[in-house]
């Protein structure tokens, strides 16, 4: 202030000269003053933001800076028994933009339409419509040359309210092969359908939480702390083994062709631990492509669609015989002529077989023969075998959507209800029932759950029919697979098979059709001590053929050749190879 | 009390002579050490908002060595050559202002560019000193205080550049021009009936300018300095932004080039109109006090030294220029801590750009040739 003061006074000092206003010196203070007051107001400005302030500015900065987001959980991988991948996740990039900040001006959206393969008409329409939000996709789970190529746009021009989110993306290696069986999930990672959604807490893990730091175009600059780090999903291993399982469809996917028929289902299942091994079903999708339109294809047949087992129930009815003490595989039955009446209906055979022993009822199919055993059984007895294989049992696999089937209780049958059932009519399987069914008599009367996971050791079973008779059962049915059966295109080289065909006739509304069947084959193999049980359904073939044996059976011999050889099961049919093998040394 | 003070008179012009080679070369001493010292504190302040991009400090450095060639060699002219000039380069102002409405460059949305070939100039620039010239010189030529005849031509004189300007439009820089045409006014002796009147008469013209004078981003830039919030993505986002930055620096700031604002482009035009933000936020309250001091001091001599002059116009003009420096100051720190609206008004000598550091530099070569070429006074 002594300055001012002086300065003042040498003002003073020059006001001799004439020019000088004699106003000068208020002029000055008033302009010092003003000087002083707006510096002043600048220094408190700067208290007042910066001292008094500065927390709650401090904090709007960091609110604008600093943000929390959720770091997705990478999903558990789907695996067939050996440790194959059916289903991984890999991280991809989702494109997104916030409409507040991402200018619809053409010329900023041409470059990155081009890019994104989208129409800029499109984009502006997006943005107008979610204008009051900051986040909208662009587009979702991009391949990873798109965002490269992005980010050279980006590098060109600048375009702000853009950015880009990582996800997880779901590929399913073994395609159409194992859609049925995997399943898939949506765009959001969840299952929705087959394992992908019967598994899906398991599999899904659960996001975590980080905190960022972002810019003023909400871009990402870097990952400030981790507030909870993602769970990932667990992995799970099914019990499918992927060869089996590629063997098995292509088999199937070329008898539905050459069969011209609608659809298709194939099961194989371990006899020794009740885990399947291979699960197929005709028509398939690709889960890795677009799946509009194909709804209809998602069905997993082989546990949500039932049907009736026609001859394939026999050797049930034939076990619960042998199981009576009553019978034994060479007790006479008398067929002719062809048929019998129950009340007023009347079951028939193709021919008229005459007498035939329990063991040509099998091998011949006697409807017949089948009736009039059900018909001398008791009920109860009858019933309890079939619900002691699993008819009318659910196979609790947890997979979505699974049939129970139906088996109505005894005490509500009408005696042509206990013939009809003993020829498998009045009842209905799904295909992994009848496989079910098929081990339990592989396994020499022991009955074990079902499993798509891999067992780390095979379950506690539970005997539901005598060794002896399943035995005896086997021997009769491997007769099915011989010159003199009906199936003789089951058959194996080397190996000796066990097998029931059947030729159901469709229900339709009110009967059952006469041009329309399903065609299908159960068997066993090795016949002396069965490892693998396989139910082969073609449904409605339609290019002639649709006998079980002629359409179904085929299918079953060409997956087993194959199975044997990659399981490395020891033939069984000794002599065969024997005789071979002297043949070769005969012609040397 | 005048016996007392005359001889500490002759004691001030001593050291003058004293300064020997630097009063050879016609130079300010405690003038230069101080725009020296703001310009190294602004190229430091610059290396952390352009995100450490060296080619825009080379380039400042540049325009800064520029700058402080044309303030020696503006210095080594004697005032009364800068008189005699004073109307033949307000002339070439006016022609050029004109020249730039008819052909001139349109960039960020207004015509204020010439295009010279060599390089681009903004006409605008000269006349922020060329008015204050013309005005100083032409009320010098009579006995002060300007009769009220003369008032009104100085005043036509100060509104047909400002108004030439606002049309571009430029409002920052009309406002600068028309402050350095009143201030010479004011200190020349404007009577105070006529101060109070203009006070009086700048409300209704307030509205006046409100209603037909301003462009729509105009009224807009006002209106969201009223109330930020009303448009916080839009033009509000600037100062929100700004506020935030210089809050949050607190009392000794987040330290160089640490500033999250800043860096994070939170911040618009960091480098240019709102450096006084990532000033604020990376030095904090220290450091904003430490830059006002600078720019007080330098302020202090400009004043200093127009009180020195010896002539009415060197006394005129010294006063006009050092006071716009201030208005350059107050007008850009207030629009950056949200006192005042936003009006594209730099930072002198600390934002990046050009021009305006060119005519500011000038405008202190004009000062120390006034102090330097000082007749002492004979003993």
């Amino acid at each position: 202030m002594a300055l001012v003061k002086q300065k003042k006074r040498k003002a003073k000092a020059k006001r001799d000269k004439p020019v000088v206003a004699p106003s000068y010196r208020a002029r000055r203070w008033f302009l010092l003053s003003l000087l002083a007051v707006a510096g002043a107001v600048l220094a408190w400005r700067a208290v007042d933001q910066q001292i008094f302030e500065t927390d709650f500015l401090q904090n709007e900065g960091q609110r604008r800076h600093l943000k929390v987001v959720e770091v997705p959980a990478h999903r558990g991988m789907i695996t067939d028994r050996k440790g194959q991948p059916l289903a991984i996740s890999t991280p991809v990039d989702s494109v997104w933009a916030n409409p507040r900040l991402l200018s619809p001006d053409r010329r900023v959206l041409a470059p990155l339409a081009k890019v994104l393969g989208l129409k800029v008409d499109s984009i502006r329409q997006l943005l107008a419509r979610h204008s009051n939000r900051s986040f909208v996709y662009l587009k979702r789970r991009v391949n990873p040359d798109l965002v490269d190529r992005l980010g050279e746009v980006l590098k060109r021009e600048t375009i702000s309210g853009l950015g880009l989110q990582r996800e997880y993306r779901r590929y399913y290696p073994g395609a159409e092969v194992f859609a049925h069986v995997v399943g898939f999930t949506n765009v959001d990672d969840r299952g929705q359908e087959g394992l992908e959604l019967a598994y899906d807490q398991w599999l899904r893990g659960s996001p975590g939480r980080k905190r960022v730091l972002r810019d003023g175009h909400s871009r990402v600059v870097k990952d400030v702390e981790s507030i909870q780090p993602p769970r990932p999903g667990k992995e799970l291993a099914l019990s499918i083994d992927r060869r089996l399982q590629f063997l098995a469809y292509r088999e199937l996917k070329a008898a539905v062709t050459r069969n011209k028929a609608k659809a298709g289902t194939a099961v194989i299942l371990d006899v020794a631990t009740g885990e399947v091994l291979a699960m197929v079903n005709q028509p398939s999708y690709n889960p890795n492509g677009s799946k509009r339109g194909r709804r209809g294809r998602f069905r997993n047949r082989a546990v949500t669609d039932v049907f009736e087992p026609g001859s394939t129930m026999k050797p049930f009815t034939v076990a619960a015989a042998l199981e009576s003490g009553n019978y034994r595989p060479e007790t006479l039955i008398d067929t002719s002529p062809g048929y019998i009446k129950v009340g007023r209906n009347r079951v028939r055979d193709h021919d008229n077989l005459g007498l035939i022993d329990l063991t040509t009822v099998i091998r011949k199919s006697s409807n017949v023969g089948a009736s009039k055993i059900a018909l001398d059984l008791p009920r109860e007895a009858l019933w309890s075998l079939y619900s002691k294989v699993g008819f009318g049992d659910p196979t609790d696999t947890g997979f979505p959507g699974e049939a129970n089937g139906q088996l109505t209780p005894f005490e509500r049958w009408a005696r042509i209800d206990q013939a009809t059932l003993s020829f498998g009519y009045g009842l209905s399987v799904t295909a992994l029932q009848l496989a079910r069914a098929y081990s339990v008599l592989g396994a020499d009367g022991v009955r074990r759950p079902i499993s798509l996971l891999r067992l780390n050791q095979p379950p506690e079973g539970e005997r539901v029919i005598g060794a002896d008779s399943t035995r005896a059962l086997r021997t009769m049915l491997e007769k099915v697979v011989s010159t003199e059966g009906t199936a003789p295109r089951a058959a194996v080289p080397g190996y000796r098979v066990a097998g029931k065909t059947g030729t159901v006739k469709k229900s339709v509304a009110g009967g059952y059709s006469k041009d329309r069947y399903l065609a299908v084959f159960a068997g066993m193999i090795p016949a002396s001590a069965p490892r693998l049980v396989m139910v082969v359904m073609i449904d409605e073939p339609a290019a002639g053929k649709y006998y079980g044996g002629q359409v179904a059976a085929p299918v079953f011999a060409r997956v087993m050749a194959g199975a044997m050889r990659l399981l490395n099961i020891a033939p069984d049919a000794l002599e065969t190879q024997g005789q071979r093998l002297a043949a070769a040394g005969r012609v040397k | 009390m005048i016996k007392t003070y005359q001889p500490s008179g002759l004691r001030e012009s001593n050291p003058t002579r004293a300064e020997g080679l630097l009063a050879d070369l016609h130079l300010d001493l405690p003038l230069l050490t101080g725009l020296v010292l703001l310009c190294g504190f602004g190229l430091v302040v610059l290396y952390s908002a352009s995100d450490q991009d060296l080619g825009q400090i080379q380039r400042q450095l540049v325009r800064l060595t520029l700058a402080f060639a044309v303030m020696f060699v503006v210095a080594q002219v004697p005032p009364a050559q800068i008189r005699r000039w004073s109307p033949w380069l307000f002339g070439t102002g006016l022609l050029l202002l004109l020249a730039v409405l008819i052909m001139g460059q349109i960039g960020k949305g207004a015509q204020r560019w010439l295009d010279l070939g060599l390089f681009r100039f903004q006409p605008s620039e000269l006349t922020k000193i060329a008015v204050p010239m013309m005005i100083a010189w032409f009320l010098a030529e009579k006995h002060l205080p300007p009769a009220w005849k003369r008032l009104a031509a100085a005043g036509g004189m100060i509104a047909i550049p400002v108004l030439l300007i606002a049309k571009q439009p430029d409002l920052g820089t009309s406002l600068l021009v028309a402050s350095a045409g009143v201030f010479v006014l004011f200190l020349a002796g404007l009577s105070w009936r006529f101060v109070g009147g203009m006070i009086i008469t700048a409300i209704p013209a307030g509205w006046v300018l409100w209603e037909w004078g301003m462009r729509e981003y105009q009224r807009d830039r006002v209106l969201t300095f009223l109330d930020p919030e009303r448009d916080p993505l839009g033009t509000g986002y600037h100062i929100i932004q700004s506020k935030i930055a210089i809050g949050s620096g607190g009392l000794y700031g987040k330290g160089w080039l640490n500033g999250t604002q800043s860096h994070l482009e939170f911040l618009p035009e960091r480098t240019t109109d709102f450096i006084f933000a990532v000033l604020a936020e990376e030095f904090g309250f220290i450091g904003i006090l430490l830059l006002l001091l600078l720019y007080l001091f330098i302020i202090y001599r400009g004043l200093y030294i127009a009180t020195q002059a010896q002539d009415t116009y060197s006394r005129l003009l010294g006063g006009s220029l050092t006071l716009v420096f201030f208005v350059y100051l107050f007008v850009n720190t207030g629009m950056v801590s949200g006192i005042l609206p936003v009006v594209g008004v730099p930072l002198p000598l600390v934002s990046y750009g050009g021009t305006s550091l060119v005519t500011i530099m000038a405008g202190f070569g004009i000062l120390m040739s006034i102090h330097t070429h000082r007749k002492l006074l004979p003993t």
